[in-house]
């Protein structure tokens, strides 16, 4: 029996892969006709939703942008064995790539098993890393292994796992404890998301590891309350693991013992900073803590501690099954393995992509994305989120390295890659990301809560034609003193999307300074509308939509718009279908 | 200024079991506060007192966790709380554009409450869809690729299904 696989990870099912899962089911009541499954994302986000056609032969056929009106098509072609019908949803060569050109480690099973089937895991050898893990090494062993893979935390910092590793290890005291965080706070990234959704076990099975690693009792994984369903699957996963004697008392009849809970966080930013976790953990307000003591020393109810994030943990049980040194053989001499990345903004193809360390950014954005959609220029890619910074195109062919990255300003971060094309404003940019981190300051030190403020007026005041000439200057003040002054990451990287967007997008500044110009059309103050005569044809659909009746002619004749009375809302660009609104 | 929360009267007995599973288990006040909000929808200002007393944590230290985190309200909230997504991808891709959208059909900002009890409006950082940016969630449904005449479909629809729910 031919097997239909429907992609139902959080984005699928936005984009209606749930109704077309339904369809299929309405279909096949008897589950005669085939067999119907879920898996979760395969980061192939731009063709959502997705079905996937086994045979029995194995091969497969993937159809692409399926709606549920396609389900009777789908369920007799499965059941005519005559998959040729098919041929107008199958996915072209060209966005089959997408995926060929990755290597996928941490995201090895998304998009291919059941999430929420344990046996679908097992099958492919899920849960055998632990085994050899808990029966035949020593947890120094486990440690040497990851040193060897060369493995460091793939949340942002790039700090190296077995160092952490080895010092909740060397720590004293019964009771130690493994977190994991899942507080995928930083806008733009959304691999930890696809993780728990599409391969919950590989996250279980990897914190396990570690756990026997530092002789920890008891796992925690802290959640986003944004990510619903991956608290759902991973709820089930926990569930499914103890039923099967993977978790709970004497795991493997090994004599380790581990137990897992899940926390649901509230909504902090600064709750991905590892003390503020902690304390959020405690019930208390997340205001990151004083380092040393470290985690390590002093952690969740001052025991040892450590912390990792999901895309960490997807890779542990991989390097235990292959050998650190198959990890290692890939990337540069600096970091080790793969790294996915969630690449969003006005590029063609968007979704998740792992490689290898050692690519450049251009493979990423060009080679597999597809460039840049609409016929647009590329003009900056963002990366890390509010802690990151935008690199122009001048340095699109650097590596992708963590000393590389930090070299440009910017952060490799969780991995969250924006891009954005001329149309996009790099004042606007910059005002964007202050916004967010002066919101999301935890208030604790004053450099960052006063100065993350003072830095968004100047921003706004630039973008709203009233900037002043010094403003550069003194928000690169602003930037060093928050810098110098803050206590956790969130403070210290703050101004990394000022100070960047300042050092290659210089001019943009100034245009907005001095000139009273937006260059790429998107600060409101600084722009006008005007109507194109050649373009326009005389619909008078701008002047009827106009909702202060600016716009003003005669129909069949050209129009135009009123500067005075126009308040720039941009609803007659955004309703003209002859493009002949243009923006100033 | 007089307290506009004097007369609430909630329902107390509501949070009997989660109190019996968490108030003596150190550290579970968000878990707490969050139970309660599934309950009763927000934080109403006696249900606080209640959990303080419940758990010896102080009414101050309650405010305190409840103001820091976005997921807590205070207020009570309509029948459709819309979470607009804010994040880096909806930012490029217009999510602005939503927002004034929203603003205009229904006539509330970020935060507030259309006087029908209908919609809440709330911006979030990222909702992690970024591919299908912009986003906007209600009720933990997911809607993607967002223009301004499809948010307003969207809005629209719902504001029939209330109606025909009030109606039957």
């Amino acid at each position: 029996m031919m097997k239909v696989v429907v992609g139902a990870g959080s984005c699928g099912i936005a984009a209606g892969a749930q109704k077309v899962y339904d369809a299929l089911q309405a279909l096949n009541t008897e589950n005669t006709a085939f067999e119907l499954r879920i898996t979760g994302c395969n980061g192939m986000c731009f063709l959502e939703p997705i079905v996937d056609i086994y045979e029995e032969s194995g091969d497969l056929t993937r159809l692409v942008k399926v709606t549920a009106a396609d389900a009777q098509k789908i369920a007799s072609a499965v059941e005519n064995q005559n998959l040729s019908a098919l041929d107008t949803l199958k996915i072209s060569d060209e966005d089959a790539e997408f995926l060929n050109k990755q290597t996928r480690i941490a995201l090895r099973h998304c998009g291919v098993i059941d999430p929420e089937s344990i046996e679908d895991y097992e099958k492919i050898d899920g849960y055998r890393a632990i085994r050899k893990v808990l029966l035949e090494m020593t947890p120094e062993q486990v440690i040497e292994e990851i040193k060897t893979s060369g493995l460091a935390g793939r949340g942002g910092a790039g700090f190296p796992t077995w160092f952490k590793w080895n010092a909740a290890r060397s720590a004293g005291g019964e009771e130690k404890y493994l977190i994991c965080n899942a507080d995928e706070g930083d806008p733009g990234a959304f691999m930890d998301r696809a993780v728990i959704e599409g391969d919950p076990h590989s996250l279980i099975e990897g914190m396990l590891i570690g756990a026997y690693a530092i002789g920890a009792k008891e796992m925690i994984v802290y959640v986003r309350a944004e990510y619903p369903l991956a608290i759902k699957r991973l709820e089930n996963a926990i569930r499914q693991a103890e039923k099967k004697g993977y978790l709970g008392e004497n795991i493997l009849n090994s004599g380790f013992s581990c137990k897992m809970r899940i926390k649901a966080g509230a909504g902090a930013f600064v709750c991905g900073e590892e003390t503020a976790l902690i304390e959020s953990l405690e019930g208390s307000r997340g205001m990151p803590r004083l380092k040393p003591p470290f985690p390590a020393q002093a952690g969740y109810w001052h025991k040892p501690s450590n912390i990792n994030n999901v895309e960490t943990f997807a890779n542990v049980a991989w390097i235990l099954f292959n050998g650190g040194e198959k990890f290692a053989a890939m990337g540069t001499e600096g970091s080790k393995g793969t790294k996915v990345f969630a690449l969003t903004g006005k590029v063609r193809r968007g979704g998740l992509v792992e490689i290898p360390m050692g690519k450049t950014l251009r493979d990423v954005i060009f080679d597999i994305g597809g460039g840049i959609r609409g016929g647009k220029q590329f003009k900056a890619v963002q990366m890390g989120g509010p802690s990151g910074g935008c690199i122009p195109e001048s340095l699109l062919d650097t590596v992708i390295d963590y000393k590389a990255l930090g070299a440009t300003g910017a952060i490799m971060g969780s991995g969250g890659m924006v891009v954005m094309d001329e149309d996009t404003c790099m004042v606007g940019m910059a005002k964007f990301f202050l916004d967010f981190t002066a919101k999301e300051s935890c208030g604790k030190c004053v450099h960052c809560r006063l100065g993350t403020k003072r830095m968004l007026e100047v921003l706004t005041r630039i973008a709203d034609g009233n900037g002043q000439e010094g403003d550069i200057e003194l928000l690169e003040e602003l930037c060093y003193s928050i810098k110098d002054g803050a206590l956790c990451g969130l403070g210290q990287t703050a101004p990394n999307p000022v100070l960047t967007t300042i050092r290659y997008f210089r001019n943009e500044f100034e245009a907005h300074i001095l000139d009273k110009k937006c260059p790429a059309g998107e600060c409101t103050a600084l722009i006008s509308y005007t109507i194109n005569p050649e373009k326009c044809i005389g619909c008078a659909k701008c002047a009827r939509n106009c909702p202060v009746h600016a716009i003003s002619g005669t129909v069949k004749q050209v129009h135009s718009i009123d500067p005075e009375i126009c308040i720039k809302c941009g609803k007659c660009a955004e309703n003209c279908n002859f493009g002949a609104v243009e923006v100033h | 200024m007089e307290c506009s929360c004097k007369n609430v009267h909630s329902d107390l007995s509501l949070l009997d079991t989660v109190l019996d599973t968490y108030a003596n288990v150190d550290g579970s006040l968000i878990t707490i506060l969050q139970k309660a909000q599934e309950i009763y929808g927000y934080l109403p200002q006696d249900v606080i007192r209640h959990i303080s007393e419940k758990t010896g944590i102080k009414p101050a230290k309650i405010m305190g966790v409840a103001t820091f985190y976005t997921q807590f309200r205070l207020k009570p909230v309509g029948k459709y709380l819309i979470m607009l997504c804010k994040g880096t991808a909806c930012h490029v891709n217009g999510s602005d554009l939503i927002e004034k959208t929203i603003t205009e059909t229904l006539g509330i900002h970020d935060g507030e409450t259309t006087e029908d009890g209908l919609f809440t409006l709330k911006n979030v950082a990222c909702l992690g869809c970024c591919s299908l940016s912009p986003v906007m969630m209600i009720n933990e449904e997911t809607y993607g690729s967002l223009t301004p005449d499809k948010t307003k479909k969207i809005l629209a629809e719902l504001t029939a299904q209330a109606k025909e729910g009030a109606n039957t």
